[in-house]
């Protein structure tokens, strides 16, 4: 079976290093005809206008073309077709799936029925390592380093899919972190322990103020209002973090506020003018790691 | 007058195989993991007997059957402590322990209702990890953990 890209997991340190170096090249020379002749698909079972450009963007750059749907409406899964079936009938037609699904494990699931390599571009709540990835080439590329970094994720640490997979990659690079979340959001157990068992450091902390000035690293998230089922409780935490210019007065210098994007409230117009927002070339920076996810998966680099 | 019999008589099997010590709750769990519903040979299933080591217990008799040890370790995910007697001509002639297995593939169910396999005919498989007494299930697909088994309907 070709080698896939499903979970965060699936990569070990050297190839997450490998990866990064590819990136670099990649946004050093942003036009690289290697897939001349390929052909990408994008199947996008549910809609993710972002990650589906920046995948389709990725793939063109490297001078393949793109065939594939951004949601299922219009195609014969709405008929009742399984998802093994339509992953077949694709599977004859190109050289690499990138897809997006709602049901977690699916991703896995199709990797396991066609022949080709297959990008994880989001199953449901499970992982999107793409953005994992992404992550940690912003990190290398504002810090110089991946090793020893503190980084303060703030905001759903419970659902926060993201900060999970940021987490688990973080833990080839002896990092140290801070959990800065409400109650009833913290970092799950499971994760904590994951880091015990490796005796990476943590503190955890409610207050947004108190740990910004002793990171590197400001890893924000959106509190998703479709992880949770009362809209009572996504009322209570929506806007629980809101960090503007104002606060930022005693961080580090090579201090960067990452955001997967989109943000709602919790990070205001005024951050974007600092020198510490960096969350729209981490946005550009995912293109380059994905033409270098896509490149290294078909065997050119 | 014909004094009252005071115990059940459950017979000895001459050949096959003897599981003992099941906790009582998961007795129909380990006939489900066995799929014994579906099975030809003469069998006794008791349950809620009285034990001293575990309050109520379960057994299970079948006749002439011989499992792979594959198969029985796989009893560990509903009842790890259970014991496994061979019998042969009506002695035991060997008792088993049940391993836990590194890998389930079917037999249980993912009880995350968003995982594939709860949503496409798709085989489930897990990873197991050992908590204590209790065996969890790590799926493969969701990469979620099971707390309880729950066993796939056959």
């Amino acid at each position: 079976m070709p080698k896939s890209l499903i979970s965060i997991r699936d990569f070990s340190k050297e190839e997450i290093l490998h990866i990064m170096e590819v990136a670099r090249e990649m946004e050093a020379n942003k036009s690289q005809k290697l897939l001349d002749g390929k052909v990408v698909a994008c199947l996008f079972f549910e809609p993710s206008t972002r990650t589906r450009l920046s995948f389709e963007t990725a793939a063109n750059r490297l001078g393949a073309r793109v065939i594939g749907f951004s949601d299922v409406t219009n195609t014969s899964i709405s008929k009742g077709e399984t998802l093994k079936d339509t992953i077949k009938m694709v599977s004859n037609y190109v050289d690499i799936i990138v897809m997006r699904h709602p049901l977690e494990g699916a991703a896995r699931y199709a990797s396991e029925v066609c022949d080709l390599p297959v990008v994880n571009a989001g199953d449901g709540a499970n992982q999107h390592p793409s953005q994992t990835l992404l992550d940690l080439y912003t990190i290398l590329q504002t810090q110089g380093r991946l090793e020893n970094v503190t980084i303060n994720m703030v905001g759903d640490l419970k659902y926060g899919r993201t900060v999970h997979s940021l987490l688990q990659a973080m833990s080839h690079f002896n990092p140290n972190f801070i959990f800065t979340a409400p109650d009833a959001l913290r970092m799950p157990e499971e994760y904590k322990s994951f880091l015990d068992n490796r005796s990476i450091p943590y503190i955890e902390t409610g207050s947004l103020q108190e740990h910004l000035g002793d990171c590197d690293i400001l890893y924000m998230t959106r509190v998703q209002q479709e992880r949770f089922s009362d809209p009572m409780e996504y009322e209570k935490y929506k806007d629980v973090y809101r960090l503007d210019a104002s606060m930022l007065g005693g961080v580090r210098e090579n201090m960067k506020i990452l955001h997967p994007l989109p943000r709602v409230g919790e990070i205001a117009a005024d951050v974007d003018d600092t020198p510490y927002a960096y969350y729209f070339k981490q946005a550009e920076n995912g293109m380059y790691v994905r033409m270098a996810i896509i490149a290294y998966l078909l065997g050119y680099k | 007058m014909a004094e009252k019999q005071t115990q059940l008589k459950v017979s000895a099997i001459k050949d096959g195989t003897v599981l003992d010590h099941i906790p009582a709750r998961s007795l129909f769990q380990v006939v489900d993991i066995l799929d014994l519903a579906h099975s030809e040979n003469p069998i006794t299933i008791g349950v809620n007997l009285e034990s001293k080591s575990q309050g109520r217990k379960g057994i299970i008799k079948i006749a002439d059957r011989f499992f792979a040890d594959e198969e029985l370790n796989r009893i560990a995910l509903a009842a790890p402590e259970a014991t496994v007697n061979i019998i042969r001509d009506y002695e035991v002639v060997q008792k088993k322990k049940i391993d836990i297995p590194a890998t389930v593939v079917g037999i249980a169910k993912c009880s995350n209702p968003m995982c594939v396999t709860n949503r496409q005919d798709v085989t489930t498989r897990f990873a197991t990890i050992k908590d204590g007494k209790k065996v969890k299930l790590l799926c493969h697909y969701c990469e979620k953990t099971t707390e309880d088994f729950i066993p796939l309907r056959h």
